[in-house]
This record gives structure tokens, C-alpha cells and sequence, in this order.
């Protein structure tokens, strides 16, 4: 079980509503959430192995190539997980999904003009390793537009869903490249209050970590929430 | 000027949007990629105890049916014990996704039924779930617990009794018969389920 967590940032993260970000106004709870100091149920969570997952599963590139490569700018995305600390977060499991180079997710509910690509799923995930770190090979995902106002458009993204040690560090959060200039347009960007926040949500270019003439890289780190330390058992008695 | 403290912050979270079935559970965005997904199965072929059937449906403040939300379902075994905790059945893992019906809305999963477990101030919790939503238009995952209605344990829950107003308490409490549970979901309006900061 891991130690208490750090109180979760309310001022950071997104408020639940967000009215620029319409689909917020419904279904953003209006009372007060309750708050909870940490017990077994949040500290504890579910743990991920190698017999979970298969090795190809991090590779965009080919865990649903049919009949060759998806059409797109190849990239190599990487990163760490790490805590509030700044210590690693080893093995956790990480998973993305994105649309394709045309901006079309491979999703029944998804009925953008852009063509499906035949070679491209649009998912992946991997467990990091004992440093942290973690790696996904992919197409860059293309911009797309959606019903918000009626001319909205998201900047290119990649979606992460990550889980820590604890099911109080669960966080699903989304990623964007470094210099679109759609980022600053978009009201679930804007959702967030401080710009140092959606600043740490924009992966930089990474030209250390190409693969020359093949792919370019992406570096992208992520914060999951810090254990409290117990220097002191000084936790006053009766009360 | 002092020093830094140097702590990092949290990544902020972001909404999973419409799609999120596409990362977590292909097979319901309408393709075949994994070998295995995660999370299709909560207790495991071996999980002893009650096996349970919790049904329901998350509504908007309008009253209409959340179709696109993803729900993850964290739980104890009947003995209370958390998957990494303690001794658990084999193939136990208390982890689950649960993704509603696209056209009703309503879902449906099976499970073991929790036992009671440590709680905080070293008071027992009742027997509940634990649960996470996220959905489109939903800024930062939504937690909150599913009780059970025929446990006599959650008059003195130490969570339940921290929701000032009574009459909210019913929220997170599921309404069973037999083996079958029912436990709906309110982001918003009248009956607002009572939602936690962990
Ligand atoms: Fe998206």
C-alpha cells in the first residue's frame, strides 16, 4: 500500500465546469466534493505485468498493420513517469489512443469525413520500466474538428491513461505537440486555469531521440501525484 | 526569496473525451487489436463469496443517460483484502471497466461482493466499490463508492457518516434483491451523487 498522497491541486487541474467547454455544463457535478483522507481503498490499486500486455502493444506502427505502414509523420514518443517527488514510477501501466494522420479516430461513434487508415488502430500501451520511463512509436495524430462551437477544432493530441500505485493516482490526461498553434484556441485546453499546467501538458520536440532518417521524437514526462513522507509518527493520540 | 522546495506538479488531468473506448477497451470502439483487454474480468474464475450482478446507468444533470462514460471499479475481496495487499484468490485483481450500453446507456457487470475493510482512524468501512468515471465533458475523473443496502455495517461507516446531509448518504448506496444490484449515477440535478476527493 503506499503512504498518503499529497492533496490533489484543485486550482491546477481543470475545474468540472468549464462553460467555454460545453458538454461540461451537464456534467459537472454542482455540489462539493466530499473530501477523504487516504485509507486502504484509494492507497492501494491494481498492479500490471508482462503477461498482461504483448511487447508489440507499444508500437502504433504495427499493432494494426494490415497490408504495410499507416500514412503519417512517424515519431517516437517518450518519457518518464515519475511523482510529485520526482521520484520514478516503475512498471505501471500506460496506455494512449489517437486519431490518425487525417485526424479520424477508428471508433464507431467517430463520423469525421477523414479516410480510416486500414494499417493504423490507433491505440497503444506499455508498462514503464524501473526508471520510469516509457516509450510508443506512432503517427502524429491530425487536427480534427468538433461539434463545440460550430467551426472548433483540437489540436493534434495523443490521449494517456496512467495509473500509479495507488487507485487515488489514477489520471487520464491528454498530450500536445510542441508549436500548434490550436492549442492556445481550445476550450478543453483552456479548461485548465494556469498556463504553467497546459504548458507541462505540450510534449517538446526531441531531436536527441530521433531515428535518423526514419522518425522524429517527441519527449513527454508525467506527474503523478506524491506520497507523503512519515518523518514523525507523531500523530497525535484521542482525536 | 527562500529556497525551492522542488516538488513537482501533477500533470493536469484533461477530459478522456468520446473515444476513450479506443484506449481502454477497443473491442467496444469496434475493433480487435489486443490479445487481451484489461479489466474484463473484476473477481476472476476463483474469487469466493457472494457473486453479485450490479446494474445501473449514469445520467447528466438533464436526466439523460451518460452513453460514452467509462467506468473503472476498484474493490477488496470478500475477505476485505485488496489485490496487492494480502493472500487473494488466484486470478483475483478487484479491477474493472464497465462501459455502458452506446444506445440505452445502461450497464451491467458481475463481481464478487466486497467484505468490510479498514477505513480511516482505524474505524471499519462497509463493504463497497469503488469507483472512477470518466466520459467526455467530464474535466477530472469522478470518484465515488457503491455501498450495499443490506449491510447493517453502514450506520457506522466512517465515509457515509462525513456526508453532512443525510438524505445524500442514499446516493452511494445500491438497492439490491437476490443477487442483483442497482445503483445508479448522478452527475448533476436533484439526486447529485455524492462525488470524493481521495
Ligand atoms: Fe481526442
Amino acid at each position: 500500500m503506499t503512504s498518503p498522497l499529497y492533496q490533489r491541486d484543485r486550482e491546477w487541474h481543470p475545474p468540472a465546469l468549464a462553460p467555454d467547454y460545453k458538454t461540461s455544463l451537464g456534467r459537472s457535478p454542482k455540489n462539493a466534493l466530499l473530501s477523504l483522507e487516504g485509507s486502504p481503498s484509494e492507497l492501494t490499486g491494481p498492479t500490471f505485468g508482462h503477461n498482461d500486455i504483448d511487447a508489440i502493444d507499444n508500437d502504433l506502427l504495427r499493432n494494426y498493420a494490415k497490408s504495410g505502414d499507416p500514412i503519417g509523420e512517424r515519431i517516437i514518443l517518450h518519457g518518464r513517469v515519475l511523482d510529485e517527488n520526482g521520484r520514478p514510477v516503475p512498471n505501471t501501466l500506460v496506455e494512449i489512443w489517437q486519431a490518425n494522420a487525417g485526424g479520424r479516430y477508428r471508433h464507431k461513434k467517430d463520423s469525421y469525413l477523414a479516410a480510416i487508415d486500414p494499417n493504423f488502430g490507433g491505440c497503444g500501451r506499455t508498462l514503464t520500466d524501473e526508471n520510469g520511463y516509457y516509450t510508443f512509436r506512432t503517427v502524429k495524430p491530425g487536427a480534427y474538428p468538433w461539434r463545440n462551437w460550430i467551426n472548433s477544432w483540437r489540436p493534434a493530441h495523443i490521449h494517456f491513461s496512467v495509473f500509479g500505485t495507488a487507485f487515488a493516482q489514477r489520471l487520464i490526461t491528454q498530450m500536445y505537440f510542441e508549436g500548434d498553434p490550436l492549442i492556445a484556441k481550445c476550450p478543453i485546453v483552456k479548461s485548465i486555469p494556469d498556463q504553467r499546467a497546459v504548458d507541462q501538458l505540450v510534449a517538446a520536440l526531441d531531436l536527441n531521440a530521433t531515428i535518423p532518417l526514419d522518425s522524429i521524437a517527441y519527449k513527454f514526462d508525467i506527474i503523478l501525484r506524491g506520497q507523503r513522507s512519515t518523518f514523525f509518527e507523531n500523530r497525535p493520540e484521542g482525536n | 526569496m527562500t529556497q525551492s522546495l522542488n516538488y513537482l506538479k501533477e500533470t493536469a488531468s484533461q477530459t478522456a473525451g468520446p473515444y476513450v473506448h479506443i484506449g481502454l477497451a477497443p473491442g467496444d470502439a469496434g475493433f480487435d487489436i489486443y490479445a487481451q483487454e484489461l479489466g474484463r474480468d473484476i473477481a476472476g474464475p476463483n474469487a469466493k463469496g457472494q457473486r453479485i450482478t450490479v446494474t445501473g446507468m449514469v445520467t447528466d444533470g438533464t436526466g439523460a443517460p451518460v452513453k460514452d462514460v467509462l467506468i473503472e471499479i476498484w474493490q477488496a475481496n470478500a475477505a476485505g483484502i485488496y489485490a496487492g495487499a494480502g493472500d487473494v484468490e488466484e486470478g483475483f485483481r478487484g479491477w474493472g471497466r464497465v462501459i455502458p450500453d452506446f444506445d440505452t446507456g445502461k450497464f451491467t457487470f458481475e463481481t464478487v461482493k466486497p467484505g468490510p475493510v479498514a477505513g480511516t482512524e482505524g474505524r471499519m468501512a462497509a463493504p463497497h466499490l469503488n469507483l472512477w468515471l470518466v466520459a467526455r465533458g467530464i474535466n477530472v475523473g469522478l470518484n465515488t463508492r457503491m455501498y450495499f443496502d443490506d449491510e447493517t455495517a453502514n450506520a457506522s461507516d466512517p465515509v457515509l457518516n462525513l456526508i453532512e446531509q443525510a438524505h445524500r448518504r442514499d446516493t452511494l448506496i445500491a438497492k439490491g434483491e437476490a443477487n442483483t444490484y442497482e445503483f445508479n449515477i448522478s452527475l448533476q440535478g436533484e439526486n447529485e451523487t455524492v462525488f470524493l476527493d481521495v
